[in-house]
């Protein structure tokens, strides 16, 4: 476990951190952040993260990455993901469920294409 | 009404229609229709506009532009130029020097839109509140190793120049509270975070503890440094189970990193944290009632002075912010005092976090600098009323104030809304539509009261009751003209009478609804009439699933 | 007299159990009873007892102290309770004819617990989810954007 002493050790772990991150952007994986706060469970993130585990497996794909988060303050657009394409925008979904989620895998992440429908504005 | 993309509005103050308001407003309808416009655009008389010599004027939004005079002629330019191609019409622009007041700021702004500024916000849904390297790499805890190489009074000082002010309703200045404690020399003192967030419509506090835990532990890190404590406790509400969890889990990643702890970076400075779960009660928002309720008694107000500054968690000096308050603390020692003054208005800087609600097309929550007015608010973050026109908003949760719509172009700022005697509250945004009954919404939020007065003084007690008892009555078709004036007494002996915030500004709805809507309240004493059709003397069928219930009185509110 | 017991617990052991994991400092008094709340469903006399003697309080303190919190009961609850926001932003977001819904369905009123103690129905201020009121809270879970006519699908998800 690392432990800081100094500013100069919290410089190097950023830093540490940020290569790790890079790495994950550079590699070509994909990064779905999911919003796991109180609304987003209560609006049902839940089965959300559930139908895309499962999409994942069923379809072998190995280059994405699941993350939560807390919630974005869209109440009205809940329950809302994130996907993020290497080297592209975030792009932010709402009012999803678990089959609007599957399209978006299929359509957005394995396809590249995005799903205006489902994009909400911020 | 759905959402547009322009709203056009015309003053219509008495010297504005001697000078031709309504005309204007007319060669504004036909050119719209004229350019096929009439579903992106909206139009309306404004009125509550503020000093000027250049009436009448027109304000355009989502670019807050402000035309004046305008004269009839002056309409068809305005339309094709700016509602049609986009292109501000600077000729007709009023000079700044002819505006004064709120008209002046905004026109200050210069045709910018209050755009978003995440600054409490920045990394909430955004990072894995769970993995402290999220927060570390984005600059986390930055400002508490810089601020370990200053001295306690430069940390102080640097929050004084920012002109922060308290989040949590009064706006109080945050520098001067933590000199207060700082100046008290006695050994052992606290730093609390006050996320006893209960004021309904307020969630805010939520999404910063949900979504950055690590920021109010820097955060509290700092304020402990610059006041000399080295215990801290964050109170978080029973009912934030998930808040809890988080905020649990990111106090044991910092101890593991040293960010907690003895000799944190290496200096001579040590702090620790403790969370302490509320079990549901509203009042322990009031400072006071917190540090009761963390020494575990009820959580009752104490009598003031002392202050918690001097006398806090039990007898020691103890200071207690509140979790937005607390989140602009990193941000404003990584940036500097100069920075956050660039951001909102000069008498208080920085951004407010808005949760939006009720009966418009998207509710959420936003940050955007103070001084941003309700109307722009509702037209460009909650893309317009949902069912109807705007009747009122509530802010503030149940302490806050019912700004009716003439009102909803005063910059939302402590002073501004002060000098308005209305009351920015906690920074909830529940905004109604003509649906909504002002009696029957004052019964809810004093419904609210009368559960939630701890009881240990009679004029909340008693009061909160007595009014939630006259309203029904109202309600019911069987209130009085004497009840008004008993209303009127009842607000103003909460506010004088009551020994702490909640009694203080339980009578707030009352004052509001009988200076705003008046005439709506006495529609339902003299002519036993609720104009919104919701209150039960109307009689009607409101539930409509399987068996019709009608609202009787047991039901009750 | 009968010792208490819920899910296999003895009341006075697992208050001794708290009271060796907290110490007996008046802070940890409310931390002791929201376990004590969340393991019976409610603070019984024999528990207030239990922690007069072992925290050296008076019997009242103890018992002030549980009837001030929202959170915390002194009558046993049903399985199941259900917790109704009544604040202003889900009122205005349409709660009245959900709570309607509710007492309709379950056949109680607020406060009080169903016959076959399976539901205990009470009313709560704020919980914090008011962007998607009106909001139902049943034991653990949230329900956002509830309407009237889901109330029962809802209800039928408990055993």
């Amino acid at each position: 476990m690392p432990t800081i002493k100094s500013l100069d050790d919290l410089t190097r772990i950023r830093e540490e951190v940020l290569k790790k991150q890079e790495l994950i952007t550079t590699s070509g994986k994909t990064e779905i952040i999911v919003g796991m706060g109180t609304v987003g469970r209560a609006t049902g993130t839940q089965e959300i993260l559930t139908a895309i585990l499962s999409y994942i497996e069923e379809h072998n794909l190995g280059n994405v990455i699941v993350r939560q988060t807390g919630d974005m303050g869209l109440d009205s657009f809940e329950p809302v993901i994130q996907v993020i394409l290497p080297g592209k925008e975030r792009v932010t979904y709402g009012k999803l469920n678990p089959e609007i989620v599957k399209s978006i895998l299929s359509n957005h992440v394995i396809g590249g294409k995005i799903i205006e429908e489902f994009k909400v504005e911020r | 009404m759905k959402a547009v993309r322009s709203m056009v509005l015309v003053s219509s103050d008495a010297e504005s229609i001697a000078l031709g308001a309504n005309e204007v407003f007319s060669a504004f309808q036909q050119k719209i229709q004229d350019y096929g416009l009439s579903d992106e655009i909206s139009i309306s008389f404004i009125s509550d506009i503020g000093h000027n010599s250049a009436a009448p004027l027109v304000i355009i939004y989502p670019e807050a532009v402000i035309y004046g005079p305008v004269k009839p002629d002056d309409v068809l330019d305005i339309v094709e130029e700016h509602l049609d191609k986009g292109h501000i019409v600077e000729r007709k622009l009023v000079p700044a020097h002819e505006l004064s007041e709120h008209l002046a700021w905004l026109s200050s702004r210069k045709g910018t839109l209050p755009a978003e500024n995440r600054i409490v916000l920045k990394n909430v849904g955004l990072i894995d509140p769970e993995n402290i390297e999220d927060y570390i790499a984005l600059d986390g805890y930055q400002a508490l190793g810089t601020v370990l190489g200053k001295t306690p009074a430069e940390t102080i000082g640097i929050i004084k120049d920012s002109g922060l002010r308290g989040r949590g309703g009064a706006g109080f200045p945050t520098g001067l509270k933590w000199s207060f404690v700082a100046k008290t020399h006695i050994d052992k003192k606290y730093v609390v975070c006050n996320a006893d967030e209960s004021e309904p419509g307020t969630f805010k506090d939520r999404l910063v503890l949900e979504g950055d835990p690590h920021a109010i532990i820097e955060a509290m890190a700092i304020a402990a440094y610059a006041v000399g404590a080295d215990e801290g406790y964050v109170y978080i509400r029973g009912e934030y189970g998930l808040a809890i969890e988080r905020m649990k889990v990111a106090i044991k990643q910092a101890r593991e990193y040293g960010l907690l702890g003895k000799n944190i970076f290496s200096s001579k400075f040590s702090f620790d944290l403790h969370v302490h779960a509320g079990a549901g009660a509203y009042i322990c928002g009031e400072e006071t009632a917190l540090i009761e309720s963390i020494e575990g008694k009820r959580g009752e107000p104490r009598s003031r002075p002392p202050y918690p500054t001097t006398f806090g968690l039990w007898g020691k000096p103890t200071l207690v912010n509140n979790v937005e308050t607390l989140a602009n603390i990193p941000a404003i020692i990584r940036n500097g005092a100069d920075w956050y003054r660039s951001i909102g208005t000069p008498s208080s800087p920085g951004t407010k976090v808005y949760t939006i609600l009720g009966n418009v097309n998207v509710t959420g929550l936003i940050e955007v600098p103070m001084g941003i007015t309700l109307r722009e608010v509702i037209t460009i973050y909650a893309k317009g009323m949902k069912g109807g026109t705007f009747k009122m908003a509530q802010t503030g949760g149940s302490s806050g104030s019912i700004i009716p719509a003439n009102l909803q172009d005063t910059p939302m700022d402590f002073d501004s809304f002060k000098t308005a005697s209305v009351s920015l509250g906690s920074g909830a945004l529940l905004i109604c539509n003509q649906e909504i009954c002002v009696v029957d919404l004052a019964k809810v939020l004093l419904n609210f009261f009368r559960f939630e007065s701890c009881g240990k003084c009679n004029p909340c007690r008693i009061g909160c009751q007595k009014s939630f008892e006259i309203l029904s009555n109202i309600a019911e078709g069987i209130g009085t003209l004497q009840d008004l004036e008993d209303l009127q007494m009842m607000a103003d002996q909460l506010y004088e009478l009551s020994n702490c915030g909640l009694g203080q500004t339980a009578g707030s709805p009352l004052k509001d609804i009988l200076t705003y809507f008046h005439a709506e309240v006495e529609s339902h004493i003299r002519l036993k009439v609720c104009p919104a059709d919701t209150c039960p003397m109307s009689g009607k069928t409101i539930y409509q699933v399987g068996q019709e219930v009608k609202i009787t009185r047991e039901q009750g509110a | 007299m009968s010792v208490e017991v819920k899910n296999g617990l003895d009341i006075k052991k697992t208050i001794r159990e708290l009271i060796k994991q907290h110490g007996t400092e008046r802070a940890e008094l409310i931390p002791i009873m929201q376990k004590i709340n969340a393991a019976f469903g409610y603070i019984s006399s024999e528990a207030i007892e239990e922690l007069a003697i072992l925290m050296n309080l008076p019997t009242n303190q103890i018992f002030t102290v549980a009837t001030f919190y929202r959170m915390l009961s002194t009558e046993p609850r049903g399985k199941h309770v259900i917790q109704f926001c009544e604040s202003a932003p889900c009122h205005v977001a349409g709660g009245r004819q959900v709570w309607l819904a509710l007492q309709e369905a379950l056949g109680i009123k607020s406060g009080q617990t169903s016959q076959d103690n399976k539901w205990t129905l009470l009313t709560t201020s704020c919980l914090g989810a008011c962007g998607i009121g009106p909001v139902l809270v049943i034991d653990q879970d949230i329900y956002g954007n509830v309407q009237p006519q889901q109330v029962k699908n809802i209800l039928s998800r408990y055993e």
